[in-house]
């Protein structure tokens, strides 16, 4: 495990709604959830040092879109500020790295994304190699049922598998006020639906959403000072996989494998695992690379399989986490956040209450 | 905890050219990659993480480029990190990654910038998607007629600007513009774009790509090659439009320059850098920057290009390997300007190299003039001012 320079803790987080069509724009979605954590901690806006914020140019159909962003965060003065084009859990890392110099005190984190205005599988699909394989349209779905059906040849789980994954996630999101889909439905009759994209149903696949995620994270001292309740982020860390389908075993991950040794995943119970369960097969892959049993609480939020707004999804998998801890629904978890198609690129976070 | 010490220690360009139809994406990169790892003495064995930086990615249309370029990369099980902050990107992305080493979490930070102009439709990127944009000279244009008017700055300072730095780029084997019989009066016949910027006056559409290697104290000290340590960086945003907001002379770039000079203990920027490569895609910002990150005092900026201080070989030499004028692969640009401030500390900037330099900056702008990041680099780990 890698040894820190820092204790640095989570003091305030906010989320929109997972939204099937946000109607405003992206900064409108951002906007409230920034005013709502400067306020859970009384801070100015201007006292913030450093402001790092995640979004995709793609989703909005506009280059420089994030640009329209900082109308949300503010920078009049001007402020100290960057940005990924990666999910906002991505920008938490790269705060959570800047606050180890141990300089600044204080970061804004925030992710965003609206997938309604846009063609999803036309979209993403450009993520893939533009020589060999986004000509032919291997869109995320196509490669998500590859993983699928390459799941169910290695003998490593079933359809009724992906459709227990879909009835738990849907149970568990009628908890929360958040989710876009929930319900108590029946795995018999998840699995008498037609296929979308064989061997994966209609709801084996994420909805589209609009949303918005927002936090602010600081050094001990300051976290302490900002709020009586930090939730501490205790290792941080991402790894990415071969972007060649063919040279995977798409029956596991070995990204999600190295990141679990680098953030000393089992060194300390795992109470709730928040994963960035896109797609229902992945939740068997990455319970099997994270190495979890029966005692930890997978995705009792309902994951991205009832709501998922790419570019804060896996933000907000960091909320729900921080959130259960601060409920005490659990001491110690970790929130996994993926990118790029088939779970390639993946990105371990692990917090642990104020005990 | 103090910052970990970091330093660049290998640094990897492609040559900029018009089309590169010989490389893919992935080839592009790479090539830049495996010349910085070799300047570095180092293979991707090495390298503990990977920081990435482009403008846009809809000027080459693919989403999110990290996905398939982390095989060319070497970044397969590693960490692979992708910033983009407009045309400030390539500078920004050198400091995120010198981030990663002054943390602590991790010794040696592969970090590439790069630009394929050649395979989509730049200016239609840089009107924010709209067929018959202005483009960025048609959004800098009255900024520059305004400095103009403030300054009383004569009309060929910006000519003098573009036939230095394309006589620069002459020592540059890298640099795309290769104008031998470049002068002031083919830079003044030649059409005018966007008044009062001429074509010559203009940056090139290139394809290209820079790498850096960055190692923490230990690495750069066991590497034995000649570091440059970066002794300071900043970053500094604010919004595009609002009543009032000064676009000659940003306060953002004014407090960016601030919190860079303050870091490295600079009080006087104009004596105490030795030369600088700043973010100059249209003449007339080499006299706008050096006015607005307090280099010159304000007004007095054109004074310094009129009378060849600006010049290699004069006493404060700006943008010495060509420039952005010279080469202009959007998202590379500022990590270029990084890397060749880091050549001339190094001592290996070959014949473009200002003697003896110990100070140096590199400096990128991007948006509406609304993103800045700098970085300062030293020949020494505490340089004494």
């Amino acid at each position: 495990m890698v040894s820190l320079a820092e204790d640095v803790a989570i003091v305030a987080f906010e989320q929109t709604p997972s939204h099937a069509h946000f109607n405003d724009s992206e900064p409108a979605m951002i906007m409230p959830c920034v005013n709502s954590v400067i306020e859970q901690v009384g801070m100015d806006r201007h006292d913030i040092d450093f402001t790092i914020a995640g979004s995709c140019d793609y989703l909005s159909g506009m280059p420089f879109a994030f640009v329209m962003n900082i109308d949300a965060v503010g920078a009049w003065p001007p402020v100290y500020e960057s940005h990924v084009e990666m999910d906002g859990a991505w920008a938490l890392f790269e705060g959570f790295v800047r606050l180890q110099s141990g300089d600044i005190d204080t970061v804004l984190v925030s992710g965003s994304g609206k997938c309604s205005p846009g063609s999803y599988r036309e979209g993403f699909s450009l993520q893939t190699d533009p020589y060999v394989h986004a000509p032919i349209g291997l869109d995320p779905r196509t490669q998500a049922g590859f993983q699928a059906q390459a799941l169910i040849a290695a003998g490593k789980a079933t359809e009724r598998d992906f459709a227990e994954v879909v009835a738990r996630s849907h149970a568990n999101a009628k908890n929360n006020p958040n989710a876009q889909l929930s319900g108590d439905l029946s795995v018999d009759e998840l699995l008498a639906e037609p296929y979308l994209q064989e061997p994966l149903r209609r709801l084996d696949c994420p909805p589209t959403s609009d949303g918005a995620a927002a936090m602010i994270i600081a050094r001990a001292d300051k976290a302490r000072e900002l709020c009586d309740n930090p939730v501490w982020i205790r290792a941080i860390d991402h790894r990415i996989d071969s972007h060649h389908p063919t040279l995977r075993d798409l029956t596991d991950s070995p990204s999600v494998r190295i990141a679990a040794d680098r953030v000393g995943l089992h060194d300390g119970p795992v109470d709730i695992a928040e994963l960035t369960v896109t797609y229902s097969p992945e939740e068997i892959i990455l319970r099997d690379a994270l190495g979890l049993n029966g005692e930890t609480s997978v995705n009792p939020s309902g994951g991205p399989l009832t709501g998922s707004p790419f570019m804060a999804v896996g933000l907000t998998r960091v909320i729900e986490l921080a959130r259960g801890i601060r409920n005490g629904d659990g001491g110690r978890g970790v929130a996994h956040a993926s990118s790029g198609p088939a779970l390639q690129q993946n990105l371990l976070c692990v917090l642990e209450g104020d005990g | 905890m103090a910052p970990r010490p970091c330093a660049v220690i290998g640094v990897g360009q492609t040559k900029y050219k018009r089309r590169r139809d010989d490389v893919t994406l992935d080839g592009l990169v790479r090539e830049a990659a495996l010349r910085a790892l070799e300047d570095a003495g180092a293979t991707f064995d090495d390298i503990d993480a990977i920081v990435i930086g482009k403008a846009p990615d809809a000027l080459e249309g693919v989403m999110m480029p990290l996905l398939s370029l982390c095989d060319a990369l070497g970044a397969i099980g590693k960490p692979i990190h992708r910033v983009h902050t407009a045309g400030s990107v390539g500078a920004s992305t050198a400091i995120s990654a010198v981030n990663l080493v002054e943390s602590g979490m991790y010794d040696t930070v592969l970090t590439i910038a790069y630009e394929k102009q050649s395979e989509g439709n730049a200016t239609w990127a840089l009107s924010g998607g709209k067929s018959g944009g202005q483009g960025a000279g048609g959004t800098f244009a009255p900024w520059i007629r305004n400095y103009i008017a403030r300054s009383q700055a004569p009309e060929h300072i910006g000519w003098m600007v573009a036939v230095k730095d394309r006589l620069n780029a002459l020592k540059n084997p890298y640099a795309h513009l290769h104008l031998p019989d470049i002068s002031i009066e083919k830079v003044r016949e030649s059409p005018m774009l966007w008044d009062p910027l001429h074509f010559l006056e203009s940056c090139p559409s290139s394809d290209g790509a820079a790498a850096v290697v960055l190692g923490n104290d230990d690495i750069a000290k066991k590497s034995g090659r000649p570091p440059a340590w970066v002794i300071s960086h900043a970053k500094r945003t604010e919004f595009g439009q609002f009543p009032g907001r000064d676009t000659v002379r940003p306060q953002a770039g004014v407090e960016c320059s601030e919190a860079l000079y303050r870091k490295a203990g600079i009080t006087n920027p104009r004596e105490q850098i030795d030369c600088a490569e700043l973010y100059v895609p249209f003449s007339w910002y080499e006299p706008m920057w050096l006015e607005g990150h307090l280099i010159a005092e304000e007004g007095e900026g054109w004074k310094m290009t009129d009378a060849g201080d600006t010049e290699l070989g004069g006493s404060f030499p700006v943008n010495m390997s060509g420039g952005v004028l010279s080469s202009n692969p959007i998202g590379a640009s500022g990590m270029i300007r990084c890397l060749e401030a880091a050549n001339q500390v190094r001592g290996t900037a070959g014949e473009y190299q200002v003697p003896g330099a110990k100070i140096s900056i590199g400096h990128a702008y991007g948006g509406a003039a609304q993103y800045y990041a700098m970085w300062m680099v030293s020949s020494e780990l505490n340089p004494e001012f």
